[in-house]
């Protein structure tokens, strides 16, 4: 997957959970001070992203994933490893 | 003469539900006035629609309930709704509904209310059923990771009072009574209590339930408590009639606005009517069944005619507990004859769950709103199916609208639940 494809989806889950526009979900967006997901929707994101995106992302790494490019690149490590 | 004179009144500012005939208070009287039932086959029913699909409904012995007339989620927000139960959504919408209602709504946006003197007493019965199930389902399907996080906030028995608290600013007490099927009621009196106690000047209080869920079906049914009639739905919850063989499942919430009479008056608010007595007991008797003679029931209505100072000659109508079983039916029957004496058979009674089904938790709030809207319109609604009274029951009930009278009236809104709880709320007209 692409950087772009992945954010498009992580966008999607971010809408689903928290009714975030999935347009305002972009690369350099802080999840808690831009978005305004709070630290269990957050948690509700991670698990939705594992499945999606087949990754493990440990609850210790959660708190590493400040912004919405943070997580991106989180997935394309896991991916890729 | 009645009517307690010395100590602080309590009156009803606000109505709101969302219940099988109607998705509010003003379609729900209008429902209720035509005779209208809000019971449904499952199949038919939206929110069942993943058991119908995995053919676990077919499986279960009974197909029917009376499912909401109007979706949760065709009202609330998709996100809000996805962070609430069923039960806190019900309870969501019916309170806002009687908030609004109360014209509450605007004196807070005027910043003229102080939420240190607002409360809550939103029961529930038996809590987030359908949060607890789905997750757990979840959790064996694909493991502990996929439950989620906001479980316990959502299926936790104060999740409906908690969130009508947050909607509102109520920082008052906010409290969950949970006496299986009297919860509603009890809510309304505990809610009457603290206003009279001098503990809040406004309590949102009422009930809610969200069970219609396999697992309490099948529960239900096992223990011989719901109708298996598998006649024409609207036709199954029958109280009073020899055809009856249990109660058929409800959902949704009711819920009241209670205000001192004081604070209420100061605003100019519309008042439908006034808490005048509440009753709570027990029965001790059985942890599920009655006691026959349903004395603990009659020690409920006794106490509260006695809380209000009230004749029983003043009061003219009672919406009955009545669910449509066999046995439940006949003792509340009794009680009225113990508790009213010869007056008994003077007071006109309905019995509303013979088209709302049985909300459970929500049931005493639902009814406790159509015997204020009884009150106000002086009209006693329908009690549909009752084709051929039981003879063990001497009473006036009413099969279609029936006006009550003019002058200063009372009605009594019965409660009985699970666990021997009893709980009868006298309701007074205005006006």
């Amino acid at each position: 997957m692409s950087t772009e494809e992945i954010r498009a989806a992580l966008a999607d889950i971010v809408n689903e959970v928290a009714g975030v526009d999935a347009d305002d979900v972009q690369l350099d967006k802080s999840f808690v001070d831009d978005l305004d997901v709070d630290s269990l929707s957050m948690v509700e994101v991670v698990v939705e992203a594992e499945e999606k995106f087949g990754v493990t992302i440990p609850d210790d790494e959660v708190k590493n994933l400040k912004t919405v490019g943070d997580a991106v690149a989180y997935i394309e490590r896991a991916q890729a490893a | 003469m009645t009517g307690q004179t010395n100590r602080t009144r309590v009156v009803v500012t606000g109505i709101g539900t969302t219940n099988p005939v109607g998705g509010n208070a003003t379609d729900t009287w209008d429902g209720m006035v035509a005779g209208r039932s809000g019971v449904r086959r499952l199949a038919d029913s939206p929110g069942f629609a993943p058991w119908v699909e995995s053919g676990l409904a077919a499986e279960l012995p009974v197909g029917i309930a009376g499912t909401a007339a109007v979706e949760p989620s065709d009202v609330l927000e998709r996100v809000r709704a996805r962070r609430l139960d069923r039960s806190s959504q019900f309870a969501l919408i019916a309170a806002t509904e009687a908030w609004k209602d109360s014209g509450l709504d605007a004196a807070q946006a005027a910043d003229e209310l102080d939420g240190d003197r607002i409360g809550v007493a939103m029961a529930s019965g038996i809590g987030g059923v359908h949060t607890l199930l789905s997750n757990y389902d979840a959790m064996l399907e694909k493991g502990p990771r996929r439950v989620s996080p906001l479980s316990v906030p959502m299926l936790m028995a104060n999740a409906p009072a908690a969130t009508i608290s947050l909607e509102i600013g109520a920082r008052a007490a906010v409290n969950t009574p949970v006496s299986a099927c009297a919860s509603g009621n009890e809510a309304i009196a505990l809610a009457a209590d603290q206003i009279r106690l001098g503990r809040a000047d406004i309590v949102v209080a009422g009930g809610t339930e969200a069970a219609i869920h396999p697992l309490p079906i099948a529960a239900f049914a096992n223990m011989m408590a719901l109708s298996k009639n598998p006649g024409d739905p609207a036709t199954v919850s029958r109280p009073w009639d020899t055809g009856r063989d249990g109660f058929v499942l409800g959902e949704g919430a009711g819920a009241l606005v209670l205000e001192s009479e004081e604070h209420a008056k100061a605003r100019g608010a519309r008042i439908y009517a006034e808490v005048l007595g509440a009753g709570i007991t027990a029965d001790s008797h059985d942890i599920a069944q009655p006691d026959p003679e349903g004395r603990g029931g009659s020690r409920a209505i006794l106490r509260a005619l006695a809380d209000g100072d009230i004749d029983p000659a003043d009061v003219a109508h009672v919406n009955a507990h009545a669910t449509s079983t066999p046995q439940g039916d006949v003792a509340e029957a009794l009680m009225l004859h113990a508790t009213l004496g010869g007056h008994a058979t003077d007071v006109i009674v309905s019995g509303t769950k013979s088209m709302t089904g049985h909300l459970l938790g929500g049931a005493g709030a639902l009814e406790a709103v159509a015997t204020i809207l009884a009150l106000h319109h002086r009209l006693a609604p329908p009690t549909i199916n009752l084709d051929d009274l039981d003879p063990a029951v001497e009473l006036d009930i009413a099969t279609k609208p029936r006006d009550l009278p003019l002058g200063d009236i009372v009605a009594l809104n019965n409660s009985f639940g699970f666990g021997g709880a009893n709980v009868a709320v006298a309701f007074g007209s205005v006006g």
